[in-house]
């Protein structure tokens, strides 16, 4: 699973994605638990979304709408949901939007030594910066190289760096171009429109702050005269 | 997937939300039509969509009547009304769209959620990527333009020419009649899928080959490849790819740190 290495954009300066994973056979016997101790070990630090490959993140679909949701939508943000939906060895991930809450969880995950494996996703310096913070060195490390191939196929910037923050491909880039625009017309805000969004995320990685900012970057370009539009 | 024609309402809602661009209005039957061809049941629409389960004559009626007047309701986006998206029941080979779409469908080979492996994002406990290694993975069709198997299998040939033994706990190794050739099965050479990821290692010395090979071959290819590489760092936390990378003009930002706490 690459679900988070190949996020599009040029700043992730705050988008941090910290993940617990057992090794297949080898320790994740009780993974389980210690997956639950992981994420409740990460609310203390205040994530802007969790969630498990199993069961997803803080925001979910529900099933049974009735018609007043299209007047008065209430965005329950499920963090207890998450955790105890984990129920066997699977990959549990907390989103961050700021690095000092990523060096103080991953400092406690010291001590907690859970015994799975902490990755965190992001800028490679901004992650080794954080590592060295919590008094730790990079074990081991892996490189987005980005989009080969034909990449004109793809969508348009402000779509992919709003569309990849769900790795998976469960957020297509139609969805996105539409509360885009709507966020454009001021029929939804953005983070009723972020909300949508990580709604599609079925493991909780999508980062609704940065799409926040993302979808107000782009009011602000529009707004100025003599901006420059994409 | 399919839409149940006796509930839709056709009120475009489920258009946007698929990845592939498969669902579309049929204006003949005022409904919401799947394109089988193209849909590659990822499940975004029925797990993703929140659902209400109204009357489908009722709301036809106000929508009629809305239509009339000209007026515009202003529905939550991500709202099915009357329940109308059912999965279908798949049967080989179809139901490997499902297994590489799905990311919530567990592999059978793996035991890993989504559609690789643990990659280096478990190397403290399993040191499957060592020193003066390089793991690799191609993944294909992403993002959000999807493969057909049979584009798939051109790189995992042209990658089996240059001598790569292919990771064997990868759902795609698991799909090969000749590992050594590259070669998939016949029969899901037909089928899309949103993507798939190649995994295998070298040694670090051979990346500069490994990915002129990789970006030459996907310049033949009718969809997108993203690449991933990775590597055991020192006891300081340098990389030797760094500086690989660098020669071949590859600038990078972004990536996994694994941060080894994990332990047996």
């Amino acid at each position: 699973m690459t679900n988070t290495l190949h996020r599009y954009g040029e700043s992730f300066d705050d988008d941090y994605i910290v993940f617990a994973i057992p090794a297949r056979g080898i320790n994740d016997g009780n993974a389980a638990e210690m997956e639950r101790r992981f994420l409740e070990i990460a609310r203390k630090y205040k994530p802007v979304n969790m969630g498990d490959a199993s069961h997803g993140g803080i925001f979910r679909p529900a099933k049974d709408l009735n018609p007043s949701v299209h007047w008065s939508r209430q965005e329950r943000r499920d963090f207890e949901g998450v955790v105890n939906s984990v129920s066997g060895p699977t990959t549990v991930a907390v989103v961050f939007d700021n690095p000092d809450a990523v060096v103080e969880f991953v400092k406690e995950l010291k001590t907690a030594d859970l015994g799975l494996s902490i990755n965190i996703s992001g800028g490679l310096d901004q992650a080794r910066e954080c590592a060295r913070r919590a008094g730790l060195e990079r074990h081991s490390v892996e490189y987005s190289l980005g989009f080969f191939g034909q990449t004109d196929r793809m969508a348009d910037r402000q779509t992919l760096e709003l569309s990849t923050m769900c790795g998976h491909g469960m957020l297509s880039f139609g969805l996105v171009r539409k509360l885009v625009e709507w966020v454009k017309q001021g029929r939804r805000t953005p983070e009723q429109a972020a909300g949508t969004m990580a709604r599609f995320c079925s493991c909780g990685v999508f980062n609704p702050a940065r799409a926040c900012r993302l979808m107000r970057r782009q009011g602000e370009k529009e707004r100025t005269p003599g901006g420059r539009k994409n | 997937m399919q839409i149940d024609q006796q509930k839709c309402v056709a009120c475009g809602n489920c258009i946007p939300v698929c990845p592939m661009g498969a669902i579309a209005i049929d204006t003949g039957l005022n409904r919401a039509v799947v394109n089988t061809n193209e849909c590659v049941e990822c499940y975004a629409c029925f797990r993703g969509m929140s659902m209400e389960k109204l009357n489908p004559t009722l709301v036809r009626g106000i929508r009629r009547l809305l239509k009339i007047f000209r007026l515009r309701f202003d529905p939550e986006p991500d709202v099915c009304p009357t329940s109308a998206i059912i999965p279908d029941e798949l049967s080989w080979p179809r139901v490997v769209r499902r297994a590489f779409s799905d990311p919530i469908v567990t592999h059978e080979s793996t035991g890993v959620h989504g559609r690789g492996t643990e990659e280096v994002k478990t190397n403290d406990v399993t040191h499957r990527v060592g020193l003066g290694e390089a793991g690799y993975v191609i993944e294909f069709g992403r993002p959000t333009v999807g493969v057909w198997f049979r584009d798939i299998e051109k790189m995992t040939r042209a990658l089996a020419g240059i001598g790569i033994e292919f990771e064997p706990r990868n759902p795609v190794t698991h799909m090969m009649i000749d590992r050594k050739t590259g070669k998939l099965r016949d029969d899901i050479l037909n089928e899309k899928i949103l993507s798939a990821i190649v995994e295998f290692k070298t040694a670090v010395e051979n990346v500069p080959v490994v990915l002129r090979r990789v970006d030459e071959v996907s310049k033949t290819l009718d969809t997108v490849v993203s690449v991933g590489v990775s590597t055991r760092c020192d006891v300081e936390g340098n990389s030797a790819l760094d500086g690989i990378l660098a020669e071949e003009g590859f600038s990078y930002v972004r990536g996994k740190t694994n941060l080894g706490l994990g332990h047996a």
